[in-house]
């Protein structure tokens, strides 16, 4: 036995269910820091401290496993991945088991197949409901076990009647606990990954059960709608509130003209649902699809990702112009992101004192609902009452942020559905369509064109990266790429839980004809440092708030982006499973290849952009109209739950 | 007479005095020589436990006295508690010379709330004695001693479960690797040790490791404390030598003429008559202290049912194979009493108990189904006569 320290993660969760990151001085390689297993008589030389689970499949020798996920802290819990180490009576979970002496392991002797196989004949034995009944067929780790294990009969029986209720109490996630494994992914993606905690374990023995703080609906405790449980849900037991019913019926009805809008991080992602490697943008190829689907308009979200940068850079201008230059000391600064609705409703529970500090300005799905029932519907002549607008979103979340009883400023319901990643596959299919061969087909007139700086808005950093793209060339009136080489700002880029970057304002240029309502000149900025930072997934925003709280670096900040899921939309809740930080990176990388192709990438130069405030919102960013159409309001809603 | 002849002969301090006097590899030289393995039930050598957290490296450690007796049919740590407090402390101010902690928690079973006050005032007492604080004894040693009221459960028994409730969370086993010893309470280097181990811990400091030896087996040295109970004459607490054979106990307890003896709790294994002649030592069967004595008028599969329906209460839930299992033991001993279990499924379910004590994450699912296992092995023709038979 070994000296084994356990790094501090500072995590909330038990130790019980924490990573065994076996702490490991910098030189600890270089002076022999490794250890060799041997697997099945095959050896394998491994870093102290790797798990067995690890060291297999380094060398390609598959464990089974259910708790065990890419993103979160071990549990050890499920007991499929049990292997036999020599030496040991009992058989140890290879997710947990951290080497760190030489053992021998064995990985499918009779006693670890009958294990196995006992322990999902045990979970199969409580799982109630059938799998060509269930969303999640053909993409369950607990169907996959079964099938893997050959299980033919239930040994152990089956549940014949539910024993829980259905909580659909959310506009976002759907609670199955008939389906659930116990496998308590959801609990340390909560607790954990996300430091949440709305969901825990209750109960003793066969009793446990996930659930809320004294069992309340999902709807009404602090659940962020972040959906993360959702993505790391290895059954059914999680899933999104699905509206396909609904968007069928309407595309159905002749007498609706249906308008769907596309967001980049989905486009990215949509093709693992058709059996792609992630990291292959079918954007054009779904354009196709959604027409022959049935929808009448297919606009890019891109669009109001622009729309938000104008609307959201000059509303970060305007409050440096009161700080800076007319001393208002009421002026909250940083300013933080608010296109995010998971972070948003974190902020609203969590920090609900820091509301004055969100932009205003709405998401780019909502002002794409406030634009489509007004200008859109104006320029076309068209009834917005006969208007359904549909959100193709990477995100649950966004679910809850089209049905906020404060998104209605085109004096209807802005954004009537939202549709995740996952649910518009299953459409495509369910229209008999195999995406990756249709052809390519682009958006539609008047939102066609988009610039590179919407696209990224999927990525952690990417709407820093957009906003300073434009408030940069605005600002100091020379090209971006000047300062960045092609345009790309690498330093906010990146999986780094918070970015944190300084830019100091050398030079400045002559206010352009935009903002020229609202600033006189930019000599008071000249010579500051601009400070951003940039935090994704709410563990690493909590950070950030706390040191905002203590008065730390972040305090300092100007302006902050924020994004609910870890690595930023590409990895949220609503996007193919499974997940993984190598599927997400390659999501992301589709999304700045994407960026790179485009002609116009800053948003500021986007023509569709100028002409909405030269023929609609004349009183130009953050004037009279805007403020109606594109802004909003947020609520304090506290993180205690009566 | 004291049911703890051993104990109640000690002299006050005489272990923590010796213990003073020696250097801190002495005392777990001294601890190792003795041969002293946890009176838990476990069985883990006491002196090796203590060298692996002396040799961890850590600004803070900590003794844990575990007083979370829970095992059905054991009662011994509550005695020892009552009548040799002072002992049990001494050996936890021992342990924490030993390994270099400064802190020591006794975590106090829930439903012996009613004892607090009592330990509580042993704990004052020996402050103002010098013998817990600062300068114990006038030397530079410091050690105190806090007492933690658990909540109930069972498997708030297991370590690192014990560990995780201190800490303020569900009472759920940690994985291990890594150990207490290196990885404990608040990330440092924890003894967790029974009241019993303890309490002999400054007994072997006295007297010595070649007294304590002197008693005992070659691999069980030393006396042990257990908990009688069921259909005997005199049941209680008795101190009786390791290795006696369940013969003896039984002669002593007015036992003789049982049908089965149930050793080591509902954890443990179910002896018939037949086997009476095996010893109770870690070589044969190992016990935490628990004898419940079944009489000729028992049946085992209520027995198996009083059993299991308190593991399926217990389990944490945490892993499946104990969470699960242990039900479907259960609803199997209600198949067989209502003749409805065909043998192919009774082996079946001896099957899952195999897999429960190999696949199990920690102590409570790995012993849970030795009962059902035992007495299925050793009562066979009373059960077989229950079995299904219309194939």
């Amino acid at each position: 036995m070994s000296p084994t320290p356990i790094q501090e993660t500072g995590s909330r969760a038990p130790k019980s269910q924490q990573s065994l990151t076996i702490a490991r001085s910098a030189g600890d390689e270089a002076i022999g820091g490794t250890v060799t297993a041997s697997i099945n008589g095959q050896e394998v030389k491994v870093p102290l401290g790797t798990t067995i689970l690890a060291a297999a499949e380094k060398i390609g020798v598959r464990i089974p496993t259910l708790c065990h996920h890419p993103d979160l802290c071990v549990a050890g819990v499920c007991r499929v991945c049990v292997v036999e180490v020599e030496g040991q009576r009992t058989l140890q979970a290879a997710c947990a088991f951290p080497i760190t002496s030489p053992i021998k392991v064995l990985t499918h002797t009779r006693k670890v197949r009958q294990s196995r196989r006992h322990v999902i004949d045990l979970l199969l034995s409580e799982h109630y409901g059938e799998c060509y009944a269930c969303g999640r067929n053909n993409n369950c780790e607990l169907q996959g076990l079964a099938k893997e294990y050959g299980v033919d009969f239930f040994r152990f029986g089956h549940p014949s009647k539910p024993k829980y209720e259905i909580d659909r109490s959310s506009y976002s996630v759907i609670r199955d606990n008939d389906k659930c494994v116990l496998c308590r992914r959801c609990v340390r993606t909560c607790i954990d990954l996300q430091e949440v905690g709305t969901i825990e374990v209750a109960g003793r023995s066969d009793k446990s059960y996930i659930t809320t703080f004294k069992d309340k609906p999902l709807g009404d405790v602090v659940c962020i709608n972040c959906g993360q449980c959702i993505n790391r849900c290895p059954t059914g037991a999680l899933r999104a509130n699905d509206p396909t019913d609904e968007v069928w019926a309407a595309i159905d009805d002749p007498k609706k003209h249906v308008v769907i809008q596309t967001a980049p991080s989905p486009r990215a992602a949509i093709g693992e649902c058709f059996g792609l490697e992630p990291g292959a943008p079918l954007t054009y190829e779904l354009n196709t699809a959604l027409r022959m689907c049935g929808f009448d308009r297919i606009f890019d979200t891109n669009f109001t990702a622009d729309l938000t940068i104008i609307e959201e850079g000059t509303e970060l201008i305007l409050r440096l112009y009161k700080a800076l230059v007319g001393k208002d000391a009421n002026i909250a600064l940083p300013q933080f992101t608010s296109c995010s609705p998971g972070w948003v409703k974190y902020l609203e529970h969590f920090y609900a004192e820091y509301i004055p500090n969100l932009s205003s300005a709405k998401s780019p799905q909502q002002m794409f609902g406030a634009v489509i029932k007004t200008y859109y519907a104006e320029k076309h002549g068209i009834d917005p009452k006969d208007i359904i607008t549909v959100a193709l979103m990477p995100c649950s979340a966004k679910k809850f942020e089209c049905n906020r009883s404060e998104m209605d400023d085109s004096g209807y319901k802005d954004v009537d559905y939202g549709l995740t990643t996952r649910e518009l596959a299953k459409m495509i299919s369910e229209a008999g369509l195999e995406l990756p061969k249709l052809p390519k087909s682009d958006f539609d007139a008047p939102f066609g064109t988009a610039t590179g700086s919407g696209v990224i808005f999927g990525a952690t950093g990417g709407v820093m990266e957009a906003a300073l793209r434009t408030v940069i060339e605005l600002v100091t009136g020379t090209k971006v790429e000047s300062l960045f080489e092609k345009a790309n700002i690498i330093p906010v880029r990146g999986f780094e839980g918070v970015k944190y970057v300084e830019l100091p304002i050398n030079e400045v240029g002559p206010v352009p004809d935009i903002l020229k309502h609202l600033v006189p000149d930019w000599n008071w900025l000249k010579g500051a440092t601009l400070k951003v930072a940039v935090a994704h997934g709410t563990a690493n925003a909590k950070k950030v708030m706390e040191d905002i709280k203590a008065g730390g670096k972040f305090s300092e900040c100007h302006f902050i982006e924020f994004m609910g899921c870890p690595g930023g939309c590409i990895g949220g809740g609503g996007q193919p499973i499974p997940t993984s930080p190598e599927i997400r990176s390659a999501r992301a990388k589709a999304i700045y290849a994407e960026d790179a192709a485009y002609e116009v990438r800053k948003s500021h130069e986007n023509p569709d952009v100028l002409t909405i405030y030269n023929e609609f919102l004349t009183d130009g960013p953050c004037g009279h109209k805007s403020h109606k159409l594109l802004h909003t309001h947020y609520v304090p809603r506290g993180k205690y739950i009566e | 007479m004291s049911p703890l002849p051993t104990f109640s002969t000690m002299a006050p301090e005489a272990g923590l005095k010796q213990a003073m006097s020696l250097s801190r590899p002495d005392i777990i030289e001294t601890m190792k020589q003795s041969g002293l393995k946890g009176r838990g039930g476990a069985g883990f050598p006491t002196g090796m436990k203590w060298n692996f957290a002396a040799a961890a490296q850590a600004a803070e450690k900590f003794v844990i006295c575990n007083a979370d007796e829970g095992e059905p049919g054991t009662f011994k740590d509550r005695v020892i508690l009552q009548e040799h407090a002072d002992l049990v402390f001494e050996g936890m101010t021992i342990a924490g010379k030993a390994i270099g902690a400064r802190s020591g928690i006794v975590f106090l079973r829930g439903e012996y709330t009613y004892l607090r006050p009592q330990l509580e005032a042993v704990l004052d007492k020996r402050r103002k004695q010098k013998l817990l604080g600062k300068d114990i004894l006038g030397s530079d040693l410091e050690f105190d001693i806090r007492i933690f009221m658990g909540a109930g459960a069972y498997i708030c028994g297991e370590e690192t479960a014990l560990i995780e409730a201190l800490e303020g969370f569900r009472g759920e086993p940690r994985n291990r690797p890594p150990f207490p010893v290196n990885t404990g309470f608040l990330g440092r280097p924890s003894v967790v040790n029974n009241v019993e181990t303890l309490a002999s811990a400054a007994c072997i400091l006295q007297k010595g490791a070649d007294w304590w030896k002197a008693t005992g087996t070659a691999n069980s040295t030393g006396i042990k404390i257990f908990s009688v109970s069921g259909d005997c004459e005199k049941p209680g607490v008795y101190e009786f030598p390791m290795g006696i054979t369940v013969a003896q106990l039984l002669k002593e307890v007015g036992g003789v003429g049982a049908k089965a003896v149930q050793v080591g709790g509902a954890s443990g294994l179910c002896i018939p008559a037949s086997q009476f002649k095996r010893i109770i030592a870690f070589e044969d069967i190992p016990t935490g202290g628990s004898i419940i004595v079944f009489g000729q008028q028992r049946d085992m599969l209520d027995v198996l049912h009083n059993f299991l329906d308190f593991f399926v209460d217990e389990s944490c839930g945490q892993c499946t194979p104990c969470r699960l299992g242990n039900r479907k033991l259960l609803e199997g001993v209600e198949l067989l009493r209502e003749g409805k279990c065909s043998m192919a499924y009774l082996q079946e379910l001896c099957a899952l108990g195999d897999t429960m004590q190999i696949a199990s994450k920690c102590g409570l699912g790995q012993s849970s189904p030795s009962a059902f296992l035992s007495v299925v092995k050793n009562f066979r023709e009373e059960l077989m006569g229950r079995t299904y038979s219309h194939v």
